[in-house]
C-alpha cells in the first residue's frame, strides 16, 4: 500500500491536478511519522510513508488547507474519513478545493501498545503487512501486526471509505466491534467506583490541551475554556472539580459529533482513556435516540440538532430510575 | 526589593488625574504615606488589584520627586480598565522596581539629549525629562519632540506648557496628526517631523511610542546620518513576573523585564523582529 | 561506596522514610509517577516517569498568596506551609541535569523563594541507567547516564544497590542509614550507549552562529505546519520553565496561583492590543529558540535540553527537539 500511495501522491501533484498532498512524513524512527504537507513528488518520493504507525487522522488539518489557494490532496483512513464527512457537515472544509484519496486501513500500531507487549528500546520496525518484525537495543522480536494494534484500532467501528475521489484498494464494512463493552463494564459499577475510576484517570490530567487540539470535532476558532473571562482555568487543574468537568463538558460538546475516531486517547501524553466518555455519550444517545454515527453520511440529523415528539427526556427517565 | 520578590506591598492610590480621554495619571504611596521604593528613570513597577490582575506600568515620576510614584495608564486592557474606575484612596499592590532604565548618569551625561515620544510613550520618558531638568547642568541641550493623535490625547500638557516650555534649553517641539481649530502648532506625524527637525547628530535620541512610531522615526533618524548606537527606546511585552524566570517577555535571549526594558537600538539589531 | 541489597529495597525505602517524606517513581494509575512512598510500593519497571521530576520543585500550580479585600482595603498573606525535608528517589541523569538547568532560572536572584524552598529541603537520590530506551539522547548533551549525580548517585549492579554520597547532604543521608558493607561496584557493561540512534545528534552548532541566523531559518515553516499548539511537549518537559500568574476569587478571599504555563499556547503572550507571535510558527520557534539558542547565550552555551526523550514519544504529531536540532543544522526540512 506505501507504494501506491506515495505513487498516487507524486501522480497527482505532476499532473497538476493538486498543488499540494496532505500525507504522512518519515521521522527519525519507523514509528514516529509527522503529519505533513508535501507540494513536489521529489519530496513525496523522498519523504512520504504510509506505514502501521500512520495513526493521525488527517481530516483536521483540511479546516485550514481546504481554505488555501489551490487544491489540496488529503490521504484519508476509513475513520478519518467519518472525520472528513462531519467536518464537512459542519460546514468547515471547502469540498471543492479537496481532492480525498481514501486508502484501505488494516489497523493502526502505535508505541504505547509495542511498550505494552514489553518491548523497551525500540529502534524501529519493519513490514507493511501482517507481520511486524521490531528491532530494539536489546534484540529483536517479529510479532503479528494484529498483536500490536492501538487500542482503538482493536475496537475498529467501520473499515468503510467515505466520500472520497478516489479509493486505494477497497472500501469495507462497518466492524462488529465491541467498542462499547468498556463503557457497559463502567455502567456496571457502582456510583462510587465509577467515581473513584474517573477520578483516577481524570486526576492524571496536566491540561496540555492536546486532547482539544487534535479532536476533529473541537474545531472551533477560540475554545470556551481559552476564554480568559470564563472563570476557569485552561492550563491548570485548578481543582479536582475543573479536572473532572473539562473533560466532562468537552465530551458533552462533541456529542453528537464525535465520530469516535479515538484521537484523544491516542494523543493524550498521560494515557487517560477518554473515548470512553465519548462512547458513553454515544451509546447514550444511540439508546434514547436510535443509533447514529457521526460523519457516517451527510443526510442524517445529528440526535442533538434534530427534535421529534417521540424524543425522550433523558433527565425525567434518569430520575425515574434513580428515585425507583 | 521584597525578599519575596513575587508577594506585592500594599499602596494606596491618593491621586488620579484625567490627562487625556484614555489616560489618568495615578499617585501611589505606601501605607506609610511615604514614597513606597527608589528608582531610577525608566524603570517599571507591577501594579496589581487582586482578582482583577497584576501589569506592569513604567514609573512617569521621577526619581528626584521625593513624596510618591507616579503611573501614567491608558486604558486598554483589564487591568487598566479598573484603574480607571478606581476613586483616590483605593487601595492597590505594588512591587518593583523592575529592569534596567535609563543610563542617565552614565550615557547620557554631558549630552545633548532629543527625547522623541508618541502617545502614551511620554509616560517612561518624563520620568527621565524631569530627572534631567532637576539635574540640568549635567546635560547639554534638550530638544522635546512629542505627537499625539490630538490636541486632547497629549499626556501632560500642563506640565509641558507650564514648565518644560518655559525652561532654558529646553525646546518643546509638539505635534499632532490632524488640524484642529484651536491648534496653531505643528501637524502630521511624529517620524516626519522628526525629520524636518532636522537635528544634528551628535545628539543622543530617546524614544518611546508605538512600533509603528519607532520604526519609521528610526528610519528617519538613519536617513539624518544618526546611528543606532545613539538611540534608546524602551520597550513592554507582556509579563507575568518581572523578574526573568515566567518566559513570556523575551526578544530573542533577552528579557525585557530584566535586560531592558531600555535597549540601545543596536542591541536590537542582533534580536528578532519580535516585538 | 556503600552496597545495599536489593532484595531488601524495601527495607532501604523504609528507613530512607523513616524521617522524611521519600518519592520514588512508582506505578500509579499506569504511569510512572514520582509518589510518596508508602510500604509495600514497588519502583516501576519503566525506565522513566512519565513526567519529568521537575513537579517537586515546581508543581503544575502552587499558591503564592492571598488577598483579604474590605472595601478599598487589601491585606496580603503568605500562606505558605512550611517546606518539610524529603528524598528523591530513582531520579535519573537526565532528570538529575535538569534541575541545575531550572536552577540557574529560578535561583538567579532575586531567587524564586517558592522553588528554592524546595531545593534547600530535598536530597536528590539518582539513579545510573543500564537500560536505555531508544529516544534517549543525554550523552549527545554531554550527560553521563551511568554518573548520574545527585546528592547521592546510586547503581544496580547485579544483586546490588550501590550508593555513593556526592554532596555532603547526601553523606548526611548516608549516615542516618543502617550500616552497609563498604566495596566497589563491578564495571557494567555500557556498550548499549554506544548504539543508541540518536547519540549523535549535534547540539554545538547553535553556538556557532548568531542568534538570528537560526531564527530567520527557512525550515520553522514546515516544521511547525503541523503543530496543534497543545502544551504536551512543554508540561513533560524536564526544563520547560515558564509559568502563569493568575487570581482566583474564593468568594471570601482571592487567592494568587501560578501555574505552568506554555510558550505554545495561542495567548501566551496575548496582551490588550494582540500579541508579538500571531501565528503557531513564532510560538514554535520559540520553544526550540529557547533551548537551543536563548538559554545557552545565557547560560555559558548549556543547551537547555537533557535529553531525557520525553517529548520523542508524547507529541501527537511526533515533532519534537531531535528534528528539530536536525533540520536547522541541515538548513532544510
Amino acid at each position: 500500500m506505501q507504494e501506491r500511495v506515495i505513487e498516487k501522491a507524486a501522480q497527482l501533484l505532476e499532473s497538476g491536478l493538486c498543488s499540494r498532498v496532505l500525507g504522512w512524513k518519515k521521522g527519525e524512527f519507523f514509528y514516529d511519522v509527522t503529519p505533513g504537507v508535501f507540494t513536489t513528488a521529489q519530496e513525496v518520493r523522498n519523504e512520504m510513508v504510509f506505514t502501521p504507525f500512520c495513526g493521525a487522522n488527517l481530516s483536521k488539518y483540511l479546516i485550514a488547507e481546504s481554505r488555501k489557494e489551490g487544491k489540496v490532496a488529503a490521504f484519508l483512513k476509513p475513520c478519518d474519513t467519518y472525520s472528513f464527512v462531519q467536518l464537512q457537515k459542519e460546514h468547515r472544509i471547502r469540498r471543492e478545493n479537496v481532492y480525498a484519496v481514501g486508502v484501505q486501513c488494516e489497523g493502526m500500531c502505535d508505541l504505547d501498545s509495542l511498550t505494552a507487549l514489553n518491548l523497551t528500546g525500540i529502534t524501529g520496525a519493519e513490514g507493511l503487512g501482517e507481520n511486524l518484525k521490531v528491532f530494539t537495543l536489546y534484540g529483536e522480536e517479529t510479532l503479528s501486526r494484529k498483536d500490536a494494534l492501538s487500542l482503538r484500532c482493536n475496537d475498529c467501528k467501520s473499515k468503510k471509505l467515505l466520500d472520497c475521489d478516489e479509493i486505494l484498494g477497497e472500501s469495507g464494512e462497518e466492524q462488529d466491534s465491541h467498542r462499547f463493552d468498556q463503557v457497559e463494564a463502567l455502567e456496571a459499577m457502582t456510583a462510587e467506583e465509577r467515581f473513584a475510576f474517573w477520578r483516577r484517570e481524570l486526576s492524571k490530567c496536566i491540561r496540555c490541551n492536546a486532547c482539544r487540539n487534535v479532536c476533529p470535532a473541537c474545531s472551533c476558532e477560540k475554545c470556551v475554556f481559552d476564554n480568559p473571562n470564563s472563570g476557569v482555568e485552561n492550563k491548570a487543574a485548578a481543582d479536582p472539580f475543573e479536572e473532572n468537568l473539562f473533560h466532562i463538558i468537552r465530551a458533552f460538546h462533541v456529542a453528537g459529533r464525535c465520530t469516535d475516531c479515538g484521537e484523544c486517547t491516542r494523543v493524550c501524553p498521560q494515557h487517560i482513556p477518554l473515548h470512553l466518555l465519548n462512547r458513553k455519550l454515544i451509546k447514550d444517545m444511540n439508546q434514547l435516540y436510535g443509533t447514529y454515527q457521526a460523519g457516517a453520511d451527510f443526510e442524517t440529523k445529528p440526535p442533538m440538532l434534530d427534535f421529534t415528539q417521540e424524543d425522550p427526556e433523558p433527565s425525567i427517565i434518569t430520575n425515574g430510575r434513580d428515585s425507583g | 526589593m521584597n525578599k519575596e520578590p513575587l508577594i506585592p506591598m500594599v499602596a494606596v492610590v491618593t491621586d488620579i488625574r484625567t490627562d487625556t480621554p484614555d489616560v489618568k495619571t495615578f499617585r501611589v504611596v505606601g501605607l506609610d504615606g511615604k514614597k513606597p521604593f527608589e528608582h531610577i528613570p525608566g524603570q517599571c513597577a507591577m501594579l496589581s488589584m487582586p482578582g482583577v490582575g497584576e501589569a506592569l506600568f513604567s514609573i512617569t515620576s521621577s526619581p528626584t520627586n521625593e513624596d510618591y510614584l507616579e503611573f501614567s495608564i491608558k486604558k486598554c486592557g483589564c487591568v487598566t480598565s479598573w484603574l480607571h474606575a478606581i476613586e483616590p484612596g483605593q487601595q492597590i499592590t505594588l512591587r518593583g522596581p523592575y529592569g534596567n532604565g535609563f543610563p542617565v548618569d552614565t550615557d547620557f551625561a554631558g549630552k545633548d539629549l532629543v527625547f522623541i515620544a508618541g502617545g502614551i510613550g511620554l509616560a517612561p520618558l518624563r520620568s527621565v525629562i524631569n530627572y534631567v531638568r532637576h539635574y540640568r547642568a549635567r546635560y547639554g541641550a534638550v530638544d522635546i519632540v512629542y505627537g499625539a493623535r490630538s490636541k486632547e490625547d497629549l499626556v501632560d500638557y500642563e506640565e509641558i506648557l507650564e514648565e518644560w516650555c518655559r525652561e532654558e534649553g529646553i525646546t518643546v517641539h509638539l505635534t499632532i496628526d490632524n488640524p484642529q481649530p484651536e491648534w496653531d502648532g505643528h501637524v502630521g506625524f511624529v517620524p516626519n517631523y522628526v525629520k524636518e527637525l532636522s537635528f544634528d547628530t551628535g545628539k543622543t535620541v530617546v524614544m518611546c511610542g508605538p512600533p509603528v512610531m519607532i520604526k519609521f522615526t528610526l528610519a528617519g533618524l538613519e536617513e539624518l546620518g544618526f546611528q543606532r548606537e545613539q538611540i534608546y527606546t524602551t520597550f513592554e511585552l507582556k509579563m507575568k513576573c518581572a523578574l526573568g524566570k515566567c518566559g513570556r517577555c523575551n526578544i530573542g535571549d533577552k528579557y525585557v523585564c530584566k535586560d531592558g526594558p531600555v535597549f540601545r537600538l543596536d542591541q536590537m539589531a542582533v534580536l528578532p523582529d519580535e516585538y | 561506596m556503600k552496597i545495599w541489597k536489593l532484595d531488601r529495597l524495601q527495607d532501604l525505602f523504609a528507613a530512607l522514610a523513616g524521617e522524611r517524606t521519600l518519592y520514588i517513581p512508582a506505578d500509579v494509575a499506569g504511569q510512572a509517577k514520582f509518589t510518596p512512598w508508602e510500604p509495600g510500593m514497588e519502583m516501576t519497571k519503566a525506565l522513566n516517569t512519565n513526567r519529568s521530576a521537575k513537579d517537586l520543585f515546581f508543581p503544575q500550580v502552587e499558591d503564592l498568596a492571598a488577598f483579604k479585600i474590605t472595601g478599598r482595603q487589601i491585606q496580603v498573606e503568605d500562606n505558605r506551609e512550611d517546606v518539610e525535608d524529603f528524598v528523591i528517589f530513582g531520579v535519573r541523569a537526565c532528570d538529575a541535569r535538569s534541575f541545575s538547568i531550572l536552577d540557574k532560572v529560578f535561583l538567579e536572584e532575586p531567587a524564586d523563594t517558592y522553588y528554592k524552598n524546595r531545593r534547600d529541603h530535598a536530597t536528590v537520590m539518582t539513579l545510573a541507567c543500564s537500560r536505555p530506551e531508544a529516544t534517549c539522547f543525554c550523552t549527545a548533551l554531554g550527560i553521563d547516564p551511568q554518573a548520574p549525580g545527585g546528592d547521592v548517585s546510586c547503581w544496580v549492579e547485579g544483586e546490588n544497590l550501590y550508593l555513593q554520597a556526592n554532596t555532603q547532604k547526601g553523606e548526611a543521608l548516608l549516615e542516618k542509614l543502617p550500616a552497609m558493607e563498604e566495596g566497589e561496584k563491578p564495571q557494567g557493561d555500557a556498550s548499549v550507549f554506544d548504539r543508541l540512534p540518536l547519540k549523535d545528534v549535534d547540539f554545538s552548532v547553535f553556538s556557532e552562529k548568531a542568534l538570528l541566523h537560526w531564527f530567520n531559518s527557512p525550515v520553522w515553516e514546515e516544521l511547525s505546519r503541523s503543530c496543534l499548539g497543545c502544551g504536551s511537549c512543554t508540561f513533560v518537559c524536564p526544563t520547560c520553565q515558564c509559568y502563569d500568574v493568575k487570581d482566583f476569587d474564593t468568594g471570601t478571599k482571592v487567592k494568587r496561583f501560578r501555574c505552568w504555563d506554555s510558550c505554545m499556547y495561542s495567548d501566551f503572550t496575548m496582551m490588550a492590543h494582540g500579541t508579538n507571535r500571531p501565528t503557531q510558527k513564532e510560538r514554535f520557534r520559540q520553544r526550540f529558540m529557547h533551548k537551543l539558542v536563548y538559554y545557552p547565550n545565557n547560560h555559558d552555551g548549556e543547551i537547555g535540553c537533557v535529553g531525557c526523550g520525553r517529548c520523542l514519544r508524547k507529541c501527537p504529531i511526533s515533532m519534537n527537539i531531535v528534528k528539530v536540532a536536525k533540520a536547522l543544522k541541515e538548513g532544510s526540512v
